[in-house]
């Protein structure tokens, strides 16, 4: 009786599930798999090995993006969750308030920070400094856009997992001799480390996968995955079949990446 | 009920400065722009962003001026490249009934049967367009389109950042400039340039052009800021970049916001395109598309839109209507001698080719080193190290066990 009525209340989720994510995924391995005559090929995923320098450099700033966004995440949000309730909703608050902006807008708003007549080099210029020419249309540039949209992905579950820990385990491993770092390394990082994982892959998959952050402010000749397989549906190069296979291979490695960081992340719990 | 009369005082002055402003445009009196109205007609039209006089306070609404006077509803959509509607049409999702494609990829649609042959009974405006936009190379009989725009694509530059004078597209190589150079980010402008400054013509076939014309793209890019499309707008006109190539229409829009600009039109010749109304196979009102068309070569309309968007128009009358100032611009309306011997409008090249420079184009994009090995490298480090972990889980597994 009991799982007849769970399975009820879930069969709207499934439903969907099924009608927009199982089969949006069977035609993209349609496509894949097949010539614009509909005949079975494997020649578009023999094509992406022309991407592969692309498809590197779109997992090497994806990496480097989820580093620092653990690096500057892990912190803050140990702080928010040490504070009194009601700062914390403040801070919280404070933290998703540029989320209410438009995601493109708030991309565009760098371009024109860090363009080399851009406010920053004006304010720079104010104190004499600079002007600094290569802010923009780089790779520092795409990461940056990358770290700035997707910090609060890092933050929230992380902060959500940390709420949980109780002060008291914490000031148990100080009474028994732990000193600061070793609280953090010990106590702290095993207990969130759920949370670093979801944070992890909320911010790696749409990192490895954005389009919009690299074109604006790569400046067009830093093209990521993501642009290459944009411009296969609606730019300059239109082939949905190769799209498809090259939207696969960027699937395989993306569960790939997730499955080994997995792993480490149970090693981390086994190991405690 | 005091409110409802209230509304309706209100409704009642919002709509004097419309009727007003409507009372200006004039169309020709003898074609009859009523025969749907009230028919509850939807006409789905799609347009380059920024492309026609709408949304604008200083320039009349053209597709509310076209369903105050016939009636029909204009749903107006806009896309930003010829691709992007190519796919729309193809994957079957649009419903559109008016389309305006560049010159090469009308021909790639005619020949691909993705449009209508036009009934110029109901556009007697056609005969409003220059002679010498009839018959054009992507429409050679002129069955299926009716110029709306034109242009060519000059050098655009900041005086302040560029101190020579400019006449030849060498400038865009010149080491002086690095790092404030921008460049066309698709690749069927960005060739264009680079087969020109070696005296090829744009539509050439052959191979090894087409890979010379590679070779200085990629020795340009170690130059160039970045490749831009829309986005030039603001690097221009803030002064970000100093030299670029971009349409001659928009080029005017620019020195409009930046007096520092100033234009060239190259010595070795330019691309000429030509942008036309269409109507595709799929289309659901014919007639009322055409009307729309006709509308638009309405000597008013064409006014307000090529003066809204800084191109040139191909229409007579529309250009009549211009000040002097604008006629007598070599950039909007360059003299016929260099527009028949030194510019050239694309034509849909063959499959291969497009497939070539397709190959091309990511080469120069593209970081040069081939790091093929490199991946494998990673995806066997990356299985070697999954299966490493999870032996080392299962022995521990076994020590627990103990």
């Amino acid at each position: 009786m009991e799982s007849t009525k769970t399975k009820l209340i879930a069969s709207p989720y499934i439903i969907w599930m099924a009608i927009f994510i199982v089969v949006p995924l069977c035609l993209v391995i349609g496509f894949a798999f097949t010539t614009k005559d509909g005949k079975f090929t494997i020649e578009n995923i023999a094509i992406t090995a022309e991407y592969v320098p692309v498809l590197l450099r779109s997992m090497w700033l994806a990496v480097i993006s989820t580093a620092i966004c653990l690096i500057i995440g892990f912190p803050v949000s140990f702080i928010i969750s040490r504070l009194m309730p009601n700062r914390q909703g403040m801070l919280l608050t404070l933290l998703l308030l540029p989320m209410w902006i438009n995601f493109l807008l708030r991309t565009y708003a760098w371009m024109t920070l860090l363009e080399s007549n851009g406010l920053i080099n004006k304010f720079l210029g104010l104190f004499g400094i600079g002007p600094f020419d290569n802010m923009l249309n780089n790779q520092g540039a795409i990461v940056l856009g990358m770290v700035y949209n997707y910090l609060p992905f890092m933050i929230l579950p992380l902060y959500s997992v940390m709420t949980k820990i109780d002060e008291s385990i914490i000031e148990a491993a100080q009474d028994l001799g732990a000193n600061y770092i070793k609280v953090i390394f010990k106590v702290v990082i095993p207990l969130s480390i759920q949370g670093i994982y979801t944070g992890v892959t909320m911010v790696f998959v749409p990192s490895i996968s954005t389009f919009i952050i690299s074109r604006m402010l790569g400046g067009g000749s830093n093209d990521l995955i993501g642009d290459i397989i944009e411009q296969q549906f609606l730019g300059n190069s239109y082939n949905p079949h190769l799209g498809s296979a090259l939207a696969l291979v960027l699937m395989v490695i993306v569960l790939l990446v997730m499955s080994l960081f997995n792993q480490f992340g149970n090693e981390e719990n086994i190991a405690i | 009920m005091k409110f409802k009369a209230f509304a309706a005082c209100l409704a009642a002055a919002c709509m004097i400065p419309a009727l007003t402003a409507n009372a200006f445009v004039e169309v020709s009196k003898d074609y009859d722009y009523k025969r749907f109205d009230g028919k509850g007609l939807t006409l789905n039209v799609a347009n380059w962003g920024e492309y026609m006089s709408v949304n604008s306070d200083e320039s009349l609404d053209v597709n509310n001026e076209f369903e105050t006077l016939t009636g029909i509803k204009v749903n107006y959509k806009t896309y930003s490249t010829n691709e992007e509607l190519y796919a729309k049409l193809m994957s079957g999702g649009a419903d559109y009934d008016v389309i305006i494609p560049s010159d090469y990829m009308i021909s790639r649609m005619i020949k691909e049967n993705m449009l209508q042959k036009l009934d110029f009974e109901n556009i007697p405006n056609f005969s409003l367009i220059d002679k010498k936009f009839l018959n054009p190379s992507y429409d050679p009989t002129n069955e299926y389109s009716v110029p709306y725009m034109w242009g060519i694509v000059c050098i655009i530059y900041n005086t302040k950042m560029v101190a020579d004078k400019i006449d030849s597209w060498n400038a865009l190589w010149d080491e002086k400039y690095k790092g404030n150079i921008l460049m066309f980010n698709n690749p069927r402008d960005a060739f264009g340039i680079a087969l020109i400054k070696n005296g090829f013509s744009l539509n050439t076939e052959d191979k090894s052009e087409l890979q010379k014309a590679a070779e200085d793209l990629k020795e340009q890019k170690k130059i160039v800021q970045s490749y831009v499309m829309d986005e030039i707008f603001d690097k221009m006109e803030g002064g970000s970049a100093a030299i670029a190539p971009y349409y001659a229409g928009d080029a005017v829009t620019m020195m409009e916001e930046n007096p520092d600009l100033s234009y060239c039109i190259p010595k070795e010749g330019t691309n000429k395109f030509v942008d036309a109304v269409c109507i595709p196979t799929a289309a659901q009102h014919k007639e009322a598309a055409e009307m729309y068309i006709n509308f638009l070569n309405e000597p008013e309309i064409a006014y307000a839109n090529c003066t809204y968007i800084g191109y040139s128009t191909p229409n007579t009358a529309a250009y009549e209507l211009l000040d002097d100032e604008i006629k007598n611009n070599p950039l909007q309306y360059p003299d016929d001698e260099y527009l028949q011997n030194k510019t050239e409008a694309f034509k849909d090249l063959s499959d291969g080719t497009n497939e070539y420079t397709k190959q091309l184009w990511n080469e120069v994009k593209a970081s040069s080193s081939n790091s093929w090995v490199l991946m494998l490298i990673f995806l066997i480090l990356a299985v070697v190290l999954s299966i490493y972990i999870n032996i080392r889980r299962a022995k521990k597994k076994k020590q627990d066990a103990f």
